[in-house]
């Protein structure tokens, strides 16, 4: 590997955005593939499957062994509400390599002694979550229920690119939360972000249970394909 | 929380600004339980210190004198380690998977 090559990869990694390294281990000829430049990339099919997936495989193409080398970010949650339902979430979260961060201003509910091991901020969100840089790789849910803290907190997501959105609460208080927001600026595409009510519908009842369902739709969200975007080949069992 | 590969491949570049021939051994291949997936890696410098994993600890020692090699001569190198392997016996995978783990120059021009 080229010393500019690697530079490179640091460079990406550290500004959380995904690169991958293709080798011909043949001979060793290698190039790098910014995520910006897969769409239009002559392996882009191969690529995005694999970033989406966050996976390295070797692949053949044009009569060569490719190893696709992924160099993904760590994806992230960000919780707003350290309520009963995150104390579960947190530790899953965690479980699946997700860096979690939980905030909420209310500073009997942001405990360490509820959140052991877990970064806290007890902090409204117009303070706590611009520091964070929210990006793609980040998935963002609003569990107060109380709309002075969830409200603040999803204005600001839709700002970001996160890849998951989700607020907790049924459809009749997700329909008063749109108006609120769609009051406060939100667009129509804003509102459609969210995934609410939260979680797939797997008739979740316990605040562990309702865990299990949210990680399980931002799972889908971080793994499946986008619409539009093909499913080609089977990966190689790894 | 956990640091995967990120302190390995700094390492690397600060091996080499510092003046080490460095070399990095990539998981390219894997078959059956292999314990470490396809992209997992070592770093090696001249000094044979090394960083990082492509097994579960099996076949770190044989990666790394094949790395001083690909250090010297600059040329990568493909090596496969299974139980099916002649030298299994001491290097083998104890799990019964097969790796292969591709090795390469870091700094090449």
């Amino acid at each position: 590997m080229k010393l500019e090559t690697l530079k490179q990869v640091n460079a990406e990694r550290a500004a959380r955005r995904p690169v991958i390294v293709v080798t011909d281990v043949a001979n060793g000829d290698q190039r790098l593939v910014k995520a910006r430049d897969i769409a239009t990339d002559p392996l882009g099919a191969e690529l995005s499957r694999q970033l989406r997936m966050g996976k390295s495989a070797m692949i053949e193409s044009g009569g060569k062994k490719l190893f696709l080398n992924v160099y993904a970010p760590t994806a992230r949650l960000v919780i707003v509400g350290a309520v009963h339902i995150s104390q579960a979430l947190a530790p899953l979260a965690r479980s699946l390599d997700y860096d979690v961060t939980v905030v909420d201003p209310r500073t009997a509910f942001a405990s360490p002694e509820r959140f052991p091991d877990v970064p806290l901020i007890a902090e409204w969100p117009d303070v706590a979550l611009p520091p964070l840089n929210i990006d793609h790789y980040t998935a963002f849910v609003a569990l107060t229920h109380d709309p002075k803290i969830d409200d603040p907190a999803l204005l600001h997501a839709f700002e970001r690119d996160c890849f998951y959105i989700g607020a907790l609460g049924s459809r009749k208080t997700h329909a008063k939360r749109a108006e609120r927001l769609k009051a406060q600026g939100a667009s129509d595409a804003d509102i459609a972000r969210i995934h609410a009510p939260i979680g797939l519908s797997i008739g979740a009842v316990s605040p562990s249970e309702i865990a299990v369902a949210i990680m399980a739709e931002i799972t889908a969200e971080l793994r499946l394909p986008k619409e539009g975007e093909t499913q080609t080949a089977k990966v190689q069992a790894a | 929380m956990l640091n995967r590969d990120e302190d390995i491949l700094q390492a690397a570049e600060n091996w080499q600004k510092a003046g080490h021939g460095v070399a990095l051994a990539t998981v390219v291949e894997t078959w059956g339980s292999a314990p470490r997936p396809a992209g997992s890696s070592l770093v090696i410098n001249d000094d044979g210190t090394f960083l990082g994993s492509v097994s579960g600890g099996c076949v770190e020692g044989a990666v790394v004198t094949e790395a001083l090699d690909v250090i010297a001569s600059g040329k990568p190198k493909m090596l496969e380690f299974g139980v099916a392997d002649e030298t299994a016996w001491n290097v083998g995978l104890s799990c019964g998977g097969t790796i292969c783990v591709f090795v390469e120059k870091v700094g090449q021009s």
